[in-house]
């Protein structure tokens, strides 16, 4: 007798309707698959970038999705390390969603640099002076870690677990889980904190350059800091997001309410912390290399003083107020707005330390830098989702998920 | 400097341009193209993607006519010593694969082409735009191959290219008083392209830690000054002018700030080094 792939006592859509969302998810993922053959075939002058932008849509994507898959990292510090047993009910998620978070990080940068082929000079000849061996080592060492969470989960495919050897070692790796997680934590603060550095280090550049503490810029802090707050916001968003899609409670409300409070708490001291740096940054960094706060918002047609105000109050601290007041947790649209809000908040800040930097003019005689995506560069930045909507589609279809699925919808 | 810097082993080569000679003819340029083999495009107009390892700007006092006055600054790399002098330039700092450096000995900042992988964050560094993608492999029309420099490699595609001070003149010049025994070049013995080419003698070259080339004084007259200098970069790329409005467009100053004071404060804190 054939065993379902489905695991048991749970529904999912009829095959047809599975096959025909896969089939439209599939047709953006090969429109994107096209356009990284493109680039890979004839190069970067495929893409928008030019002498004075380097650094461009990309490595934003980049930061902001490894930023977004920090909910991985944190929420497994917070229920394996700190014995949180309310978040088990969404840590398999916040997995799988880190998971596509880095693989898709890992992918965009093989896509960005010039010579696809030598990419592994990053490990071979390693300059450890460089915020961007660090995030190299740890990224690939954390993906690594994230595989290795992801697998028992893979193993519970009752199919899978069929297999007497797999039942054992995905038994085996559940045990050892709490080993990962501190690897991950580990290695997470120093690759989101490296993230930061990136643009941290370039004293050349005022408007990226932090002083800070020894070798790491503040940045290098702010980071790690925001990744773990905004990234189970992500988390959780996604989660609301499935739950509305499958029309089915998959979480139990325990675990986001736990969630949405700390979220909300490090969202709150990140943003001081954030609103200080800024600040220095203002009244002293800027001021000594001959730039005041308004050389860096003026002049151009996009970069306003509303960027500023729209990451730190609109995109920070309202959300932080509402995640950490019982009654904006407890209101469910509240909170996704809440989550929404951080979200964009970290991706602005990410955009800020890739985009803005790059444009805002340095010399006297120049003048702010503008740059536009090419169809190639967006349908990239678009495949990384089109990629995880398959993935999150797949493993909610065939694995065992959410735990507490099946007691949370009792009717099906 | 507060210690006179001596005449020692270690050299460090730099460049005096001295603006009001430019008449910004471009000849550095050309001469540059020629002797490194930097490839061009048929179609030359999107300056963004331009590859050349120095560049004329040309910048004016934003007067109306008739007083309006034009300068034109020859830009090449400026070959940063960084913060400390120590050859913690922006770019050698920040490069993955350490496939740019700083060589002690001569304070060139070197760029390994077969090493490099375009990651371009050395390019994000470099607050003087010296650094240029290779966004297309190289092509040269079909006779023109024979003019390429047999000393100097072609880049391909999807690598970081800069401004090298001619290394490859050194590296031959060096070679040339090894065989005849000596340990020191005269300052004539190794000059870069632009150098040379310059019709109106407006760039020096040699080695700044040298009293007997002209860059050493020139580089300490009072109208000499740098690009960029409130960033603690360093370039050994230094500029003269005479007009103080010239002078005023090399860096940012806040409104009240007076250029001249900032600069010697600058220059006495990276003397300290
Ligand atoms: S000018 Fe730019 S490329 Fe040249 S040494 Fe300085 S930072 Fe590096
Ligand atoms: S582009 Fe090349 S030289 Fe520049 S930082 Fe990357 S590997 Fe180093």
């Amino acid at each position: 007798m054939t065993t379902p792939a489905i695991p048991e006592g749970v529904k999912r859509c009829p095959t047809r309707q599975f096959t025909l969302w896969l089939a439209v998810v599939g047709a953006v993922l090969l429109w994107g698959v096209y356009a990284m053959f493109l680039i890979w075939y004839k190069g970067l002058n495929q893409t928008g970038m030019n002498d004075a932008y380097g650094f461009a849509l990309w490595i934003w994507a980049d930061l902001a999705v490894i930023a977004l898959g920090g909910g991985a990292f944190f929420t497994g510090f917070l229920t394996y390390i700190i014995g949180k047993k309310e978040l088990k009910s969404i840590i398999n998620y916040a997995v799988i969603i880190g998971f596509i978070c880095y693989s898709s990080a890992l992918l965009i940068l093989a896509l960005d640099i010039g010579q696809p082929l030598r990419g592994w000079f990053i490990f071979w000849h390693a300059n450890v002076h460089s915020m961007l061996t660090e995030v190299a080592f740890c990224l690939s060492c954390y993906f690594a870690v994230l595989t290795i969470e992801f697998i028992p989960l893979v193993l519970e495919n009752p199919k899978l677990d069929r297999i007497p050897f797999l039942h054992h070692l995905s038994h085996n790796l559940h045990e050892v889980m709490a080993v990962f997680a501190a690897t991950g934590v580990f290695l997470s603060f120093f690759h989101q904190g490296s993230l930061g550095g990136v643009a941290g280090v370039l004293y050349g550049r005022p408007f990226a350059f932090r002083e800070g503490l020894l070798i790491w810029p503040w940045t290098f802090f702010l980071f790690t800091w925001s990744a773990a707050a905004v990234g189970p916001c992500f988390t959780m968003l996604i989660t609301w997001l499935t739950e509305k899609i499958t029309q089915k409670k998959l979480v139990r409300p325990e675990a986001f309410q736990l969630l949405a409070k700390i979220s909300g708490w490090m969202l709150l001291t990140y943003m001081i912390a954030k609103i200080a740096d800024t600040w220095y940054w203002a009244a002293v960094t800027a001021p000594s290399k001959g730039f005041s706060l308004m050389d860096f918002y003026s002049n151009n047609p996009v970069y306003g003083i509303w960027i500023l105000i729209a990451e730190l109050v609109i995109c920070g601290i309202v959300p932080a107020l509402i995640l950490i007041t019982r009654k904006g947790r407890e209101n469910k649209k509240l909170l996704v707005t809440a989550a929404i809000l951080a979200v964009l908040g970290v991706c602005i800040n990410r955009w800020v330390m890739v985009l803005q930097v790059m444009a805002a003019p340095l010399l006297p005689f120049h003048d702010w830098y503008m740059y536009m995506p090419t169809w190639q560069e967006v349908a990239t930045t678009i495949l990384p989702v089109a990629y995880g909507a398959i993935l999150i589609s797949l493993a909610h279809r065939y694995l065992p998920v959410f735990p507490h699925e099946k007691e949370l919808n009792p009717g099906q | 400097m507060t210690q006179q810097p001596q005449h020692t082993k270690t050299k460090r080569y730099g460049m005096v341009i001295d603006l009001d000679k430019c008449t910004g003819c471009g000849a550095c340029m050309v001469a540059c193209y020629a002797e490194n083999n930097v490839p061009f495009r048929q179609d030359e107009s999107d300056k963004m993607r331009s590859l050349n390892w120095i560049r004329v700007m040309k910048v004016d006092n934003g007067k109306p006519f008739p007083d309006t006055q034009v300068c034109y600054i020859p830009m090449p790399c400026m070959q940063c010593d960084g913060q400390h002098m120590e050859g913690h330039s922006p770019c050698v700092s920040v490069c993955p694969a350490v496939a740019t450096d700083y060589d002690q000995t001569t304070g060139i900042v070197s760029q390994i082409y077969t090493r490099c992988f375009g990651c371009r964050y050395c390019m994000a560094a470099c607050p003087y735009h010296a650094r240029k993608f290779n966004w297309w492999d190289p092509k040269w029309p079909a006779d023109m191959e024979k003019y390429l420099n047999p000393d100097v490699s072609a880049r391909m595609r999807g690598v970081v290219e800069k401004c090298s001070f001619c290394y490859h003149r050194y590296q031959k010049a060096r070679d040339k008083a090894y065989v005849e025994g000596r340990e020191e070049l005269h300052e004539d013995e190794y000059q870069t392209a632009c150098a040379q080419a310059c019709p109106t003698n407006a760039i020096a070259f040699g080695d700044l830690h040298n009293p007997e080339h002209a860059v050493y004084s020139l580089s300490r007259s009072k109208t000499a000054f740098r690009l960029l200098e409130r960033l603690n970069t360093n370039p050994k790329v230094y500029y003269l002018s005479s007009k103080s409005w010239v002078r005023r467009k090399a860096d940012n100053y806040l409104e009240g700030e007076n250029p001249e004071q900032i600069r010697e404060k600058a220059r006495k804190a990276a003397a300290t080094h």
